[in-house]
């Protein structure tokens, strides 16, 4: 694959953030920083500028309209446009302070610290055990003890262990869609990674199981850095401590839930929570 | 009419149509291989008939043998053969009389005319010997004789020789025994010492201690051959005692050295069940016997243990390198121009004529490669080639060349069919991309990669044009595997069934005696293909278990 990335150096910030980037409660710290991030799909500019602070420990959701740029901005944290082609991103995202688009910044290390849940549940053809513990026998773990440990714990951690306790070697297509989908949380907190991207998690499930994993949002975010993307406002307004409103590749709102969708700022957000367009 | 056309029916009757064609091609394909091929081990009936010899001006012979074949043909073709028949009818049915005795008449097969006959027995107690030269002696026993004394004699006499014939077997496999492994070791290590000491003479290394070394381990070995043979000629002595003397149907006296007997049997005498036995152990003996006379008798083991082992070499060297192609094609090599005019000439490499790559083979492999690893590491053996000749290694590469595509582009199609979420699971854990595949996308599209291993076993096994030109003989001396180190040699010629059938079928001095042969290798050689494959379907049937995902 073809990394196409470019980097810009020394942009003044100040004289770029022209939106108004509200926080009605101050965050305690900021894991993720994102400066002015633009991201071209060859001529075509999928995100026009981009600056945002993701905050630690806390739930920060995307919302907007189809083709927005939400899931191509989730997707710029772990780097995973690195693997379309055509793709070229300026700008910087800081991971604790360090450019996760640094020359010297090793992708596979990047993405062990922010893990990815994607749209529709994608267990590997494994047992449920070679599964979560994917990512560690990747890093070279190979004591059963510690395996066995991991796996427990992130199972536990994704709310799955008690149903599949008994059945940790059987496929993991055995699985329902939302069991596959905490199974695939299981997989991603395996790794202990600090921040965990959700795109549209829920959208391929039913009610019930979507529920289910809107829990496990709500348990996880003592321990990790959560951004989830979503098309349902119901949903963002359930889960999430912020909230982006995202527009034609541009972040038009960021605020605290609560304020976003009581009192948002601008007149294009308010016209999209109350359903007028998107 | 109209609405009929119309309704789509005539098109369900021709697509019906089609494949009822090919099925009945197929099922009328093996019903005649198998036909033709099968009943050649079938002890049949002995028959004596009576027959007015046109030959000798119609004087009543006795022509003793079993009915192989029965054909109409006209009045005017057997007038023209010479022979002055009179007839009402215009058809004269002929028999075809496998009538052996070939060192006696001059022919194992004979033709007689229907009309001609004026009567049939079937004697009980005539005698079929199976022989290592010359084919099959029917006759009655008159005397089996040892050392020259008679022991036995008439009909009374077969209990003699069946336990005669016994012990001369019995003596017969040990002296193989010692021929074939005990001197064939000592042969193979004493070339081996020459070819050490030729090294060491090339390499101007030749101290006398070393020379005297090898001297001395050359006598040893001379001793020890010395031994062998000693035994040997005690066995040989032992084998030729025993003679048996046979009345044949045209009056002589055939006195027969036992040792010369494989098998002896009175078929009119054999109940079914016997029969049947003995039909089951003339098609093991097919099966794992070398063959004799030229390829017309005894069995076909050694062409299908190098069909078999060949098809193995050729998978184990096209299938990692073909694999290895398509992950790059398709997974690192950027799409474009370049990638698509690759693929597009390996699948055109597909299409070129199998000769094609056998003279490549020839002229790139054995004169090239071969030459030159002999001048490179085998100088002592020259001017004698190692592998700079024909040889096992060479027809598999060839033939690996050969399917490689194939497996290229299964494999290349079973790549792109796994799922992009998959990948990005994995790289989203922190999975590099070499990782990436190894832990799951190459597992996922293994099924893929079998499939191209299956059609590159069909097409592989059936391939006889190329192997002509690069390692098939029509007769092996040796197995490519055996009891010697490195116990595989790859570079011997071997035996192939493919060719066996053309061999036998079109190089064959008895072409009556070969023609069930060819048949029955032929259905062996499908028997053999369709083995391989069910062997190959079967571990793609777990896998897709395995990764069954796939398919929703």
């Amino acid at each position: 694959m073809i990394k196409s990335s470019t980097m810009t150096h020394g942009i003044d910030l100040g004289a770029i953030t022209g939106e108004r980037v509200a926080h009605s409660s101050a965050p305690t710290e900021n894991t993720l920083e994102v400066k002015d991030l633009r991201l071209f799909y060859g001529d075509k500019e999928a995100l026009k500028g981009v600056n945002m602070p993701i905050p630690k420990q806390r739930v920060t959701a995307f919302i907007g309209p189809s083709g927005c740029g939400k899931s191509t901005l989730l997707r710029c944290f772990n780097r995973m446009n690195d693997l379309v082609d055509g793709v070229r991103i300026e700008g910087k995202i800081l991971l604790d302070g360090d450019d996760i688009y640094a020359r010297t910044v090793d992708v596979s290390a990047l993405r062990r610290r922010v893990g990815m849940v994607f749209q529709k549940p994608n267990p590997f053809p494994k047992s449920i055990y070679e599964n979560v513990a994917y990512g560690l026998r990747i890093q070279g773990v190979k004591e059963r003890r510690v395996l066995d440990e991991a796996v427990e714990n992130s199972l536990k951690g994704a709310a799955l262990w008690d149903e599949v306790k008994d059945r940790l070697h059987d496929s993991a297509f055995g699985l329902s869609g939302g069991q596959q989908q905490r199974l695939v949380i299981a997989r991603a907190i395996a790794i202990e990674p600090d921040v965990l991207l959700l795109d549209e998690p829920a959208s391929a499930l039913d009610p019930i199981s979507t529920l289910k994993i809107e829990e496990l949002i709500y348990e996880l975010k003592s321990t990790y850095t959560i951004i989830i993307v979503t098309h349902n406002m119901q949903q963002a307004a359930r889960v999430s401590d912020y909230t982006a409103f995202m527009y034609m590749g541009e972040l038009i709102e960021l605020a605290s839930t609560d304020t976003l969708f009581t009192n948002p700022g601008k007149k294009q957000t308010e016209d999209y929570i109350t359903g007028r367009y998107g | 009419m109209k609405t009929w056309i119309k309704s789509g029916k005539p098109w369900i009757w021709l697509t019906a149509g089609a494949v009822s064609i090919c099925l009945l091609a197929v099922i009328g394909l093996l019903g005649l291989i198998i036909a033709r091929g099968m009943v050649h081990f079938w002890p049949s009936d002995i028959n004596a008939y009576q027959y007015q010899d046109p030959y000798q001006n119609g004087e009543v012979v006795q022509v003793v043998g079993e009915l192989r074949e029965k054909e109409e043909v006209s009045l005017e073709r057997i007038r023209d053969s010479g022979v002055a028949l009179e007839s009402s009818s215009d058809r004269i049915q002929r028999y075809l009389i496998k009538v052996g005795n070939r060192d006696i008449g001059g022919s194992d097969f004979r033709w007689i005319i229907q009309p001609l006959i004026s009567g049939v027995s079937t004697p009980k107690e005539i005698i079929v010997f199976e022989r290592l030269e010359w084919g099959n002696l029917h006759g009655d026993l008159l005397q089996l004789k040892i050392d020259g004394a008679t022991v036995a004699e008439g009909p009374g006499g077969w209990e003699a020789l069946q336990k005669q014939l016994d012990t001369t077997l019995d003596l017969h496999s040990t002296i193989r025994d010692i021929e074939k492994s005990d001197i064939g070791s000592i042969n193979y290590a004493m070339e081996q010492l020459r070819l050490d000491k030729r090294t060491l003479e090339l390499k101007n290394g030749a101290s006398p201690e070393a020379l005297a070394d090898i001297q001395l381990e050359t006598e040893q070995l001379q001793q020890e051959y010395e031994l062998l043979q000693n035994r040997l000629q005690g066995l040989y002595r032992e084998i030729g005692r025993a003679t048996v003397t046979v009345k044949v149907s045209t009056g002589q006296t055939v006195e027969l050295p036992l040792s010369k007997v494989v098998r002896a049997y009175q078929p009119n005498k054999l109940s079914l069940f016997a029969k049947t036995l003995f039909y089951f152990e003339k098609v093991w003996e097919f099966l794992s016997e070398d063959p004799r006379e030229a390829n017309t008798e005894g069995g076909i083991f050694p062409a299908i243990f190098g069909t078999v082992i060949m098809v193995i070499i050729m998978s184990m060297l096209a299938t990692p390198f073909g694999v290895i192609a398509a992950i790059y094609l398709r997974e690192y090599a950027k799409q474009g121009f370049i990638t698509r005019t690759i693929r597009i000439a390996v699948n055109n490499l597909a299409g070129v004529p199998a000769i094609v790559y056998g003279v490549f083979g020839l002229g790139f492999f054995v004169y090239f490669l071969g030459g030159s690893i002999d001048s490179l590491f085998f100088p002592e053996a020259a001017p004698a080639p190692v592998f700079g000749t024909p040889g096992l290694l060479w027809a598999s590469l060839t033939l690996a060349l050969l399917t490689m595509p194939v497996v290229i582009v299964a494999t290349e199609e079973g790549l792109s069919r796994i799922p992009r979420s998959i990948r990005e699971g994995s790289l989203a854990l922190g999975a590099t991309k070499a990782e990436t595949l190894w832990r799951t996308i190459i597992p996922m599209a293994s099924p893929a990669i079998m499939t191209g291993m299956i059609l590159a076993i069909a097409r592989a096994a059936g391939e006889v044009a190329p192997l002509m030109l690069v390692g098939v003989v029509k007769l092996a001396p040796s197995l490519p595997l055996d009891g010697n180190f490195p116990f595989v040699h790859l570079d011997r010629k071997f035996m192939h069934l493919g060719f066996h059938i053309y061999d036998v079928g079109f190089q064959s001095p008895n072409i009556e005696a070969a023609r069930p042969l060819v048949y029955a290798t032929a259905l062996l050689l499908v028997i053999v293909i369709v083995v391989l494959n069910l062997a190959a379907i079967a571990i793609r049937n777990r896998l897709r278990e395995k990764y069954k995902s796939l398919e929703q």
